[in-house]
């Protein structure tokens, strides 16, 4: 299955649901074949977010679990420009000052969604 | 090919809702895949022609809808309850959607591999 999130963390209660909802597939045995963040989901790639100490840090979290399980995370390309979240070619090529996408996502476009919908049985959206 | 159908729910302007679904839209478009695209809720506003959002720091969204038949996107529906609790009639609408009650979109969802809604 494919997930798409929609929503942005600490805004939007789809990100955590997002989250939790992949570790119980995971740990049920199901294969993700990607994630896609997509409009204000592409903050949860955002690699400078810095959360309080008695909250849920939704970044690290994500980043964690996609590293421990190797999973295909993308972020959409107009989205996350939008939004400031660069990885270091993007950074360069509109001259920035920062990279602060986390480096376990990738930047792509829509194709990439609709490759997932093609390829998986289920997606599943979360944070509308 | 998968049959994917989209619930466009979303006012045209003051969200980024619309705009969203439509590069859906258009990006499964482009894979020639099954498309359903549905009007409802306010997203019926989005089919309203003469629309003028220049006043706003915003795209005319619907702008784009005339393009979607050169997509390919011809299976256009809306939810004729959401047109007439807003006091829209056909004539107003951009372009041509068939006119369905809640129980055929239903059936269009029960039909569907992957639903989207925005």
């Amino acid at each position: 299955m494919s997930l798409v999130i929609h929503g942005a963390p600490g805004t939007a209660q789809g990100a955590q649901s997002a989250l939790n909802f992949c570790q119980a597939a995971l740990q049920s045995g199901h294969q993700i074949y990607r994630l896609f963040f997509y409009e204000d989901g592409v903050h949860n790639a955002h690699a400078l977010a810095v959360w309080p100490q008695d909250e849920r840090d939704l970044n690290a979290d994500w980043a964690a679990l996609i590293q421990e399980h190797e999973l295909d995370a993308v972020v959409c390309v107009a989205s996350a420009l939008k939004r400031g979240v660069l990885n270091q070619e993007e950074s360069s090529r509109y001259d920035k000052m920062a990279v602060s996408l986390d480096p376990v996502f990738d930047i792509s476009g829509l194709g990439q969604w609709v490759d997932a919908c093609l390829h998986s049985d289920r997606v599943v959206s979360f944070g509308v | 090919m998968k049959t994917l159908t989209f619930l466009a729910r979303s006012a045209p302007h003051g969200t980024g809702k619309a705009k969203a679904l439509q590069d859906m839209v258009l990006s499964a478009a482009v894979f020639e895949q099954k498309i359903q695209l549905v009007f409802l809720d306010d997203g019926v506003y989005q089919l309203l022609a003469g629309q003028d959002p220049s006043a706003l720091p915003a795209k005319n969204v619907s702008a784009a809808l005339p393009a979607l038949e050169l997509y390919g996107v011809d299976r256009v529906f809306l939810d004729a309850d959401s047109l007439q609790t807003r006091g829209l009639g056909d004539s107003e609408l951009l372009i041509p959607a068939q006119s369905c009650t809640a129980e055929e979109i239903r059936l269009l969802i029960a039909d569907s591999d992957m639903v989207f809604s925005l």
